[in-house]
């Protein structure tokens, strides 16, 4: 897995995770192929049943692991398959966007939306929206970085000390 | 996780990667795709075929598990959603549990939706990773069974409802048929011929109707609205709220003597059945064959209701009979179904809302409904075409595509339209002798002997001009104008602009949603097209499936539809439920939680979040106690339980792990 990606400014195409519930948003992103839409590949779509079943640790793991966003779709607010997983999942989402950001993640690596099963057109549009807008902040890369604050602070004394740095006020 | 895997000598995972003919091999390099599966920890076999559903492509799956010890499989081809099914059915002859099986998108979400050949084949190369990494954690499960109550519950008393209530009930199923309006029957109730055969409607219609009514399997509750839908497939609980229509329905015998002895001598009342064409007094019946044969009393006009002080004329004809209550209230039935069919019907289009051509503002404008009327032989004229002054019109104007094929208003061919204004043009012509001409865009006449009715309609004299009406006004600029609506068109196939006086316009509105579409959709947890319509389950395999299980769509509440493809699709339906019914049990996808009881610390997090109730909390042991027969499977608790003490089957913290760190593989190597 060595290939080099083209396409944007330092050589790499960003990459995004989806997690669809299975009623609304991954039956439109269906629709999306059948209709043939067009949107752009960087997105990899993780099928769930509800958008409420979407942990947060998930979408911590998947920056961790190097997505450049991460994308959540499920039912318009009232449509839940589930009554209300959806309204779970916008509350969930609006605390950790607020965790996210001391994290130094920026709000539009994460975003939440609502597109029923016909709204195939929506899902082509979202994506190409999202996928535009992360090209602009460019790669989060978050292993590389860890792998860069290791190098940092390990030669001074391993993780204990990594931990009182990065508490300090000027941590970085 | 090669180590972990060659510890133990397992998993075996099989790979099955499908062209789709050309859907999918198309753009993704499927070689390429195969070979790169080969050298993916724990692959032992990985093969591309052309089409893997069709028999020897799933006999493949089935013969490698034999020869090669798979123990999990993976096929990557179209959207689990199309045939998720059919591979575990093959995973499951291959004699291993069917939930050790995944299945990667790769034409949906890559192949159909991606135009760079390299980028689609890189992109199936990460999902078909991530999917083995995530299948090597799959677990054997065992489908729940839930028993089917027989009952079934149809909603809509239209043509497609009334068919379909009558298929189930012939099959020796119990139905509660619910009808909003006062009378069974529908739009088609209103019609005096349909198209192309002109079968007289009521001729058709009122046998079926009566049918219901003496059908011993059969309870229909007209005036009456379903008001809360609780439970899943099999087993579901219904409120249906019954407005009172101040009769009692075991008492009346349908004699109708209370509707002439109404304090009311003339009636004042705009008749809602003929769309205002005629008046109905307070106490009154939809129409003289109208299904049950049981008047109603309208509380907003009635002076007993308004005033208390009427001498109470209908009581007295009622005499012994003693059918009329003016004490009744709304009641509320509550029923147990196994199955629901849908078949709430349509609207037309409000031809008002296109403002050029008149309709509501000149009297002689009419609707293609109220012509229904006018045609009818126990319509408000007696089957006369009459002016609204009473005159004969001499010449006919019917403009199709109101509200149709229109990007102001709905783009969508509503179907149904060309034929009835054809129908429309040939009754007109037939009782009156006028000139008729049809306005169309189009002549759409794709179903049995519509080609040779129009081309009949022809031949009888009827004029067919090829134009988009612009205008319709009263506004004369000749003398043969005077008094006249003048049409103003552009004649496409003689390349001119015409103006074309008549004495009567007749829109022909297409079909829209019902007005509720919304919230009925909402009631019963289905899902709505753009357009409204109801959204079936895959348009060509599941027509008339929902993506609800048990819950069943027939005529117009999917789409446009004429009164034979609104027939056909309610046998649809009720063979539907009958096969569900008569297989006694429906098994439910195993995707509920469970708890790791040893890591629950009875925080009590999940409690209130379920939707269900399904978890409670069992004091003596200060833990969370899940009810895997309550649960549906969301996976809201899941994603809270602090201590990831509660797991969902076939969506567990390690499987979702595995196919996020699977996708991201690549860009993590590549970084």
């Amino acid at each position: 897995m060595e290939e080099q990606r083209v396409g944007t400014v330092n050589g790499q195409e960003p990459t995004i995770v989806a997690f669809f519930c299975t009623w609304c948003t991954y039956t439109a992103a269906d629709l999306a192929g059948t209709s043939r839409m067009k949107y752009p590949p960087n997105v990899r779509i993780i099928r769930v049943m509800c958008s409420g079943r979407v942990d947060p640790q998930f979408v911590v793991e998947a920056f961790a692991q190097g997505a450049d966003g991460v994308l959540i779709g499920g039912c318009h607010p009232g449509d839940c398959h589930y009554v209300e997983g959806n309204y779970k999942a916008l509350r969930r989402i609006a605390l950790l966007k607020r965790v996210l950001r001391t994290m130094g993640i920026e709000d539009e690596r994460l975003r939440l939306e609502w597109i029923s099963a016909s709204e195939g057109d929506k899902v082509a549009r979202v994506i190409s929206e999202m996928v535009g807008a992360v090209r602009r902040l460019g790669r989060l890369d978050l292993p590389a970085k860890r792998r860069g604050w290791d190098a940092e602070v390990l030669p001074h004394g391993g993780p204990t000390e990594a931990l009182a740095a990065a508490a300090a006020p000027d941590g970085r | 996780m090669r180590e972990a895997l060659s510890k133990n000598g397992g998993p075996r995972v099989g790979v099955y990667i499908c062209h789709c003919g050309k859907n999918i091999a198309g753009l993704v390099d499927v070689q390429r795709l195969t070979e790169y599966a080969a050298t993916l920890p724990g692959v032992a076999v990985a093969r591309d075929y052309k089409y893997m559903c069709s028999d020897p492509g799933q006999v493949l799956i089935q013969k490698d598990i034999a020869e090669h010890k798979l123990d999990r499989i993976v096929v990557a081809a179209c959207s689990p959603l199309l045939h998720e099914r059919t591979f575990r059915s093959a995973t499951e002859a291959g004699g291993l549990n069917p939930f050790y099986f995944q299945m990667v998108s790769i034409r949906e979400h890559a192949s159909w939706v991606h135009t760079d050949k390299e980028e689609a084949t890189r992109k199936a190369q990460d999902l078909v990773r991530a999917a083995v990494q995530r299948v090597i954690y799959h677990e054997s499960l065992e489908r729940r069974r839930v028993p089917i109550n027989p009952a079934v519950l149809v909603v809509g008393g239209g043509i497609a409802g009334i068919h379909a209530a009558l298929t189930i009930a012939n099959g020796g199923k119990h139905v509660y048929l619910v009808e909003r309006e006062p009378t069974i029957g529908g739009h088609m109730a209103k019609f005096d011929k349909t198209f192309p055969t002109l079968d007289c409607a009521a001729c058709i219609l009122t046998p079926k109707m009566t049918a219901v009514r003496a059908h011993p399997n059969i309870t229909l509750w007209t005036y009456s609205e379903v008001s809360q839908v609780e439970g899943y497939v099999g087993n579901y609980k219904v409120k249906v709220k019954r407005r009172p229509r101040y009769i009692n329905e075991e008492l009346c015998l349908g004699c109708l003597e209370c509707i002439p002895a109404c304090i009311y001598k003339e009636a004042k009342h705009p008749d809602e059945f003929n769309l205002g064409l005629s008046k109905r007094r307070p106490i009154y019946i939809p129409f003289p064959q109208a299904v049950p044969q049981v008047v109603v009393i309208d509380p907003e006009t009635c002076i007993e209701f308004k005033s208390g002080k009427c001498k109470k004329t209908c009581v007295e004809a009622c005499g012994e009979r003693n059918a009329i209550d003016f004490r009744q209230t709304e009641r509320t039935e509550e029923i147990e179904v196994g199955a629901i069919v849908l078949a709430t019907g349509f609207k037309t289009f409000d031809a008002g809302r296109v403002p050029y051509y008149g309709y509501g503002v000149y009297p002689n404008v009419y609707s293609a409904l109220e012509i229904e009327r006018l045609v009818n032989a126990s319509g408000p004229t007696g089957g006369e075409v009459v002016l609204r002054d009473g005159r004969k019109p001499e010449r006919v104007g019917i403009i199709h595509c109101v509200g149709s094929r229109d990007e102001n208003y709905n783009v969508y061919c509503s179907r149904v339209c060309c034929m009835y204004s054809i129908k429309l043009a040939h009754l007109i012509k037939e009782r009156t002798e006028a000139e008729v001409y049809n306005f169309y865009i189009d002549i759409r006449t794709p179903g049995k002997g519509f080609e040779e009715f129009y081309t009949k309609t022809l031949a009888e004299g009827v004029h067919f001009v090829r134009g988009k009406v612009g205008q319709v006004s009263d506004w004369a600029t000749a003398p043969e104008e005077q008094g006249k609506l003048v049409i103003q068109v552009e004649d496409t196939l003689a390349g001119m602009i015409r103006r074309i006086p008549v004495d009567m316009v007749v829109l022909s509105p297409g079909l829209d949603p019902q007005p509720d579409a919304q919230e009925v959709r909402r009631l019963f947890n289905i899902s709505c097209s753009n357009e409204g319509w109801f959204l079936e389950r895959h348009p060509k395999l599941a027509p008339v499936n929902t993506f609800t299980d048990g819950i069943f769509l027939a005529g117009a509440c999917q789409g446009p539809k004429d009164i034979p493809d609104s027939v056909a699709q309610a046998g649809a339906a009720a063979a539907e439920s009958l096969a569900l019914i008569d297989a006694g049990y429906f098994e439910l996808e195993p995707t509920t939680a469970y708890l790791l009881a040893e890591e629950c610390s009875g925080c009590k997090t999940c409690i209130p979040l379920c939707p269900y109730n399904a978890i409670a909390f069992d004091a003596e042991i200060a833990k969370a106690a899940i009810n895997e027969a309550l649960c549906k499977g969301c996976g809201v608790c899941v994603a809270a339980c602090p201590s990831g003490s509660i797991q969902q089957h076939l969506f567990d913290d390690r499987q979702i792990y595995a196919e996020i760190l699977g996708v991201l593989a690549g860009a993590t190597a590549a970084s």
